[in-house]
């Protein structure tokens, strides 16, 4: 596999389909995080703080993310070869929480690809909204991806 | 969201107070569920051969699941005063400072804490935000850095 293709810088994927929100899906990423809080797991706690149902774990939205960017990512004419890639960095800016049966529409921004010494930076910003088209998160990640000779 | 809170301990925190402590053990049954969970499915996160022939040492953690290990422990201490208290969070980010080599069979036991590292700052909206900031240690050695939570107060 060749390099990373840098002339993608400022495209935007929105090919993937709607991330839909289950009950069982936010309990196991809860379970798996530690996160303990009942609101992660119990309608009526979530309810009762005023949440419309159970409420993803702080970090959900990299499921959401990361199911989007692998339409650039995986891309074989991007140029990154996932073997050769580790995870540089990651940002959540959080508009409200995600909770259970919500559909949740993306858009991957490739904000930046960047080669410094034997690695490329490759930072992307995924943009999560919901049907009505409000923001509910953005996540930053930034790749960084070895040459060939590294 | 004031509705239910107890007493909202970010009116009067202090630089330095430490708000966040909790150990975690990460095994191999943790990373296999936390591929499922996030769909993260990198063999190097599983497969010992796989990730020594990518210069790995062996199978080691999801960076994410160390991020959203941290995230628990602070939303937790969060909803401890506060039901609705995730919703504080304003932005959470980290980088990844050193990969966490995880064994076949035993666990190892990750370190996380949280302090109040600011104060006085704004989320985008301009409401009043504290900063946490967080660490995750193995062995007593960072594996994340610049970990740091906006949340409002």
């Amino acid at each position: 596999m060749g390099d990373v293709d840098l002339s993608r810088v400022g495209s935007v994927f929105t090919g993937t389909p709607a991330y839909e929100v289950t009950r069982r899906a936010v309990a196991a990423f809860a379970d798996v995080t530690g996160a303990a809080s009942p609101i992660h797991r119990d309608p009526a706690a979530a309810r009762a703080a005023g949440f419309s149902d159970v409420v993803a774990p702080v970090t959900f939205a990299v499921a959401v993310a990361q199911e989007a960017e692998s339409e650039y990512i995986a891309d074989p004419a991007s140029g990154i070869d996932f073997s050769r890639v580790v995870h540089a960095d990651e940002t959540f800016t959080h508009h409200r929480p995600i909770v259970a049966g919500e559909s949740l529409s993306t858009a991957v921004h490739v904000d930046a690809i960047t080669a410094r010494g034997g690695l490329t930076l490759v930072t992307t910003r995924t943009e999560i909204s919901d049907p009505a088209g409000e923001p509910v998160a953005s996540v930053v990640s930034t790749l960084a991806v070895r040459g060939a000779d590294a | 969201m004031s509705a239910g809170v107890a007493e909202n301990p970010l009116v009067s925190a202090a630089v330095g107070d430490v708000v966040v402590e909790r150990e975690v053990e990460v095994s191999r049954d943790r990373l296999v569920r936390y591929a499922s969970a996030s769909g993260d499915f990198n063999p190097i996160h599983y497969n010992d051969a796989f990730a020594q022939s990518v210069g790995l040492p062996g199978v080691i953690a999801h960076g994410m699941l160390t991020m959203g290990v941290v995230g628990g422990a602070l939303t937790d201490w969060l909803e401890s005063w506060d039901p609705a208290g995730i919703a504080r969070v304003a932005r959470y980010g980290t980088r990844f400072a050193r990969p966490i080599p995880v064994p076949a069979l035993e666990s190892v036991r990750v370190v996380v804490t949280g302090t109040v590292g600011a104060l006085g700052l704004a989320d985008d909206a301009g409401a009043p935000c504290v900063r946490v900031d967080l660490r995750a240690t193995l062995d007593g050695v960072s594996v994340l850095a610049k970990t740091q939570a906006l949340v409002r107060v």
